[in-house]
């Protein structure tokens, strides 16, 4: 509202503060960006193109989109259910329940990815067991979607929680008065209000998911068109020295970056109100 | 915790509410958190007491997982660190100043949350390596950054900016302007009334900032192993060791490097809701 | 419009050591971008004197004491300490004390700390010893009937207490003028007087000139040597508590002071016609339209005494010790309030005679009513 030189910095510090906070974001953040554009189309766009003709690069991007196909469903459905239960009831060590929902958030990729081998692995708890029934999960696409689903566990969840608790039940009471079935209630008067909230968690549910990279390492195999997503396809062709095609593939996990960012930005910006209050990642 | 209320002759956990569908949910979310996650960790933390505090000890001490967890520690550090100065400059400049470009800096904030890990590794190193655009201003003077721990401190520093900016952008946000008026009447120049009043204020934003940005530091590895050399005892980080073991197929070692980085976690966990509590109890809900 | 009047008791508060000094504006006026939020505010406030800056939200009086202690810049006029020209000072520079509406007490720091800060963020030459503060520190406790609880933190006090914490920490810097915004704002009723009785003390004790804004007018007038009136960024009218209830200058001052009802009347020179009946104009010459503001305590029952006038009752309430009727003077116009005893045997639909004791007539067309 008003800016008098006794409240705010003069304008030699508050320039210089800028610059720096640009300069390290440009530095850090935008460089890396341009970098992956810039590398992708170093030998024209024809080599870019090239990159995604390739079978395998194709049976990676089917396969991420169907690894997130499964695991953002799921993952949104778990949300909605753990929200309910959290927001709406009063129940002893409910904010255990929520720490617990949370633990996949501290926890490495890379181990993520671990605890399912020692699960399901040749050398695993039930690997004896699923060895005779022929079914494999380590090396296989279940163990990716498995570790997909860990590490993007908590997205949706925390957004709908906070965003729920603070709605309360009134509304919903209200509904069970006026004669609506439980389920009714849920469907045109709870979801409605979180609409732009789960819609911003699954976008950040499906960017990680489609994203990660170290726990769907662990448990991958990296077997070329049958068990590599886009980002342990990446990988593959760097280590191959073919940068022209491993930036080619980054190049699409960043534009969908892109995307993630711009969506979430407008639905900040559209409807901030009704996203949660705390926001905290 | 509230207390067991009975409910006809049905002894309920949880306080009787009019809307339905506690039983469903609340059955669903917690057999589904117990597949996905508790009970994979649960082994992971079986099969580590399988080889017994003595045996993780003994993992840990030896000179190459040393090394790894050392390289980690340190480098997550120093990333943390480096993000608290330049995340609360970050979040101060987006709260406080208006210039062009200022929504598109903020939505960029995010980048290092929505770009693969994986992605910001091939990127950083192909910017860092004494061929790249920064890393070739450097090699005249003999300095490399990718592929040694300068590298890996990079990546870090990438991957943990988020976490310090926005944490301190909201509580910035919500300072009330008139604590600053109050200062300045009272005679404080500007640089008392930030560094006695404003920065105090924010310190246990910034902390859970730095200590969440640390968290997913030592754990990282997409962003790292494209930059960092990956050479042991120099630029090895411990969840690299983990997959090396892996593919040994050492079981136990494997499980007894997670084992001790979850414990890292688990302190900066400890540390996080700490300074919340006490910030919570000194400061008010705020 | 401001009024120069000496302190209404002729009392100089001014203590010895000379603490109190007098503030004055001339054509003060601040404006955010195009809105005008202080238009050309003239005021002088005496030394030692507490005065009072009463108005509706958005009246300009909050941006009045923030021009006053230099949290905002004005866009034009001056302002005077005794004879120095404050308005080029900072706001560090003018030593002012100022207690917010909502404390904006530190709350990392305990009470002591809080209070202390002021002495502590002084250049080291200008800063008292360490022993020094504490036993100053220890004094404005006392002073604030806080002793005991400087170890406390903002968080684990009262509103109350919070409010005397900011008030010691705003003294403790010396000041030399007190400025107060809504600073019972936030409390609840019980508290707020009894906060109200205190500062009244503190003031006499410590002889600081003092402004304070409120908007809430029996916290004004009660607790204020004089009193300015705030409307839409300018002053109305600064007075005693009873200049303002009895002779408002203005109709807004009229209409804002105290429950007035207001009626469209005609003067005709010596009488002010209401409805068909005419009442004497007590002096005040106007012709054509007019509104006069009528409050309870203005009317009288004219027990067939020369000059009762004819009301009928509309309504008979019991408020508090009181008794009060709603009277009508014509179809036409609003009905107004009048106190009667408890035991007056008036009734709904009776008729009968009042005469007015004073007589708050404006001509029409005068800028005021309430907004």
């Amino acid at each position: 509202m008003h800016s008098s030189s006794a409240f705010s910095e003069s304008p030699a510090v508050r320039w210089t503060l800028i610059a720096i906070a640009i300069g390290f974001l440009a530095l850090f953040l935008v460089l890396p960006l341009i970098a992956v554009f810039a590398e992708a189309l170093r030998r024209g766009i024809g080599m870019f193109l090239e990159a995604f003709a390739e079978p395998d690069t194709q049976a990676a991007i089917r396969l991420t989109l169907l690894v997130s196909a499964i695991a953002v469903p799921l993952n949104l459905v778990f949300g909605l259910a753990a929200a309910w239960a959290i927001a709406k009831f009063e129940f002893p060590g409910k904010s255990l329940l929520i720490t617990l929902i949370d633990l996949p958030f501290s926890v490495s990729p890379v181990v993520s990815g671990l605890v399912y081998v020692l699960l399901f692995g040749a050398k695993g708890v039930l690997g004896p067991t699923l060895d005779d029934w022929d079914f494999k999960i380590i090396f296989a696409v279940p163990g990716i979607v498995l570790a997909t689903i860990f590490v993007t566990f908590p997205f949706i969840a925390r957004e709908l929680i906070p965003l729920m608790q603070e709605q309360g039940t009134a509304e919903e009471e209200a509904a069970l008065t006026l004669g609506a079935s439980g389920f009714r209630t849920f469907l045109t008067v709870t979801l409605p209000n979180v609409r732009w909230a789960l819609l911003y968690g699954v976008l950040l549910c499906n960017a990680r998911a489609m994203g990660e990279f170290g726990a769907v390492s662990v448990v991958s195999g990296h077997i070329r068109g049958l068990t590599n997503t886009m980002p342990l396809h990446v990988e593959i062709l760097y280590n191959e020295y073919n940068f022209v095609a491993a930036f080619a593939v980054a190049s699409l996990l960043a534009a969908l970056a892109f995307v993630t960012l711009g969506a979430k930005s407008f639905l900040e910006w559209r409807h901030g109100d009704a996203l949660a209050a705390t926001r905290r990642h | 915790m509230s207390v067991a209320v009975a409910r006809g002759w049905t002894p309920t956990l949880r306080k009787p509410s009019a809307l339905p569908g506690f039983g469903l949910t609340f059955g669903f979310a917690v057999t589904y958190l117990s597949l996905i996650v508790l009970i994979p960790l649960a082994v992971l933390v079986w099969r580590a007491s399988g080889i017994g505090l003595e045996g993780i000890w003994h993992v840990a001490t030896t000179p190459r997982v040393l090394a790894a967890l050392q390289v980690s520690f340190f480098t997550s550090a120093a990333a943390a660190l480096i993000n608290a100065v330049f995340g609360v400059i970050v979040a101060w400049v987006l709260v406080r100043y208006d210039f062009p470009g200022k929504r598109l800096i903020d939505a960029a904030v995010d980048l290092p949350f929505a770009l693969p890990t994986a992605v910001a590794g091939i990127a950083l190193a192909a910017l860092y390596a004494t061929n790249g655009w920064i890393g070739s201003l450097f090699a005249p003077w003999g300095i490399k950054i990718a592929f040694t721990p300068y590298g890996i401190l990079i990546a870090l520093v990438f991957i943990g900016l988020p976490f310090v900016v926005r944490t301190v952008q909201p509580v910035l946000e919500d300072f009330d302007r008139e604590v600053e008026e109050a200062s300045a009447t009272l005679g404080a120049t500007r640089a008392q009334t930030i560094f006695r009043v404003i920065l105090p204020a924010l310190s246990p934003a910034i902390l859970t900032g730095v200590a969440m940005a640390f968290a997913r530091a030592v754990g990282e590895y997409g962003s790292v192993i494209f930059i960092a050399g990956n050479m042991p005892f120099v630029s090895e980080i411990a969840p690299l060791l983990i997959v090396t073991r892996l593919e040994e197929f050492d079981y136990s070692g494997a499980a007894a490097i997670a084992t001790i980085m979850l414990a890292i976690s688990f302190v900066a966990l400890l540390v996080i809701n700490g300074v919340q509590a006490y910030s919570r109890r000194r400061f008010g809900d705020a | 419009m401001a009024m120069h009047s000496p302190p209404p008791d002729g009392i100089d508060r001014r203590p010895p050591g000379g603490v109190a000094i007098a503030i004055t504006a001339e054509g003060l006026a601040k404006s955010f971008g195009t809105a005008s939020a202080v238009v050309g505010i003239d005021l002088k406030v005496h030394p030692g004197e507490l005065l009072a800056l009463l108005g509706p939200s958005g009246s300009g009086k909050t941006t009045f004491l923030r021009l006053v202690a230099g949290l905002e810049t004005p866009t034009a006029g001056r302002i005077l300490f005794d004879n120095e020209d404050a308005t080029r000072l900072t706001v560090g520079e003018r030593r002012v004390g100022f207690v917010f509406q909502h404390y904006a007490l530190f709350r990392h720091l305990n009470v002591a700390e809080n209070i202390a800060y002021g002495l502590r963020a002084r250049p080291r030459r200008l800063r008292p010893p360490d022993a020094e503060i504490r036993r100053r520190v220890a004094d404005l406790l006392d002073l604030v009937q806080l002793s005991g609880l400087g170890k406390r933190y903002p968080t684990q006090l009262s509103g109350g207490q919070r409010q005397r914490v900011a008030l010691a920490r705003a003294l403790a810097v010396e000041p030399r003028v007190l400025l107060l915004d809504e600073p019972f704002g936030a409390l609840d009723a019980k508290v707020r007087r009894d906060l109200r009785r205190w500062l009244r003390e503190v003031h006499d004790r410590t002889g600081h000139t003092t402004l304070f804004v409120t908007h809430d007018q029996e916290e004004a007038l009660e607790l204020a040597d004089r009193v300015a009136i705030f409307n839409r960024g300018r002053i109305e009218q600064v007075g005693s508590a009873d200049e303002i209830l009895d002779r408002p200058a203005t109709p807004f001052v009229a209409s804002f002071v105290g429950e007035a009802v207001c009626l469209s009347v005609e003067g005709t020179g010596d009488t002010i016609r209401i409805g068909s009946h005419e009442v004497p104009s007590q002096g005040q010459k106007i012709v054509g339209p007019a509104e006069l503001y009528v409050r309870p305590r203005d009317l009288v029952l004219a027990d067939g005494a020369a000059g009762g006038i004819a009301a009928r009752v509309v309504a008979v309430r019991r408020t508090g010790p009181a008794r009060r009727a709603e009277l009508t003077f014509a179809d036409a116009l609003p009905p107004v309030e009048i106190e009667l005893p408890l035991g007056h045997p008036v009734a709904k639909g009776n008729v009968v005679p009042v005469r007015f004791t004073t007589l708050r007539v404006f001509p029409s067309g005068q800028d005021g009513g309430v907004t």
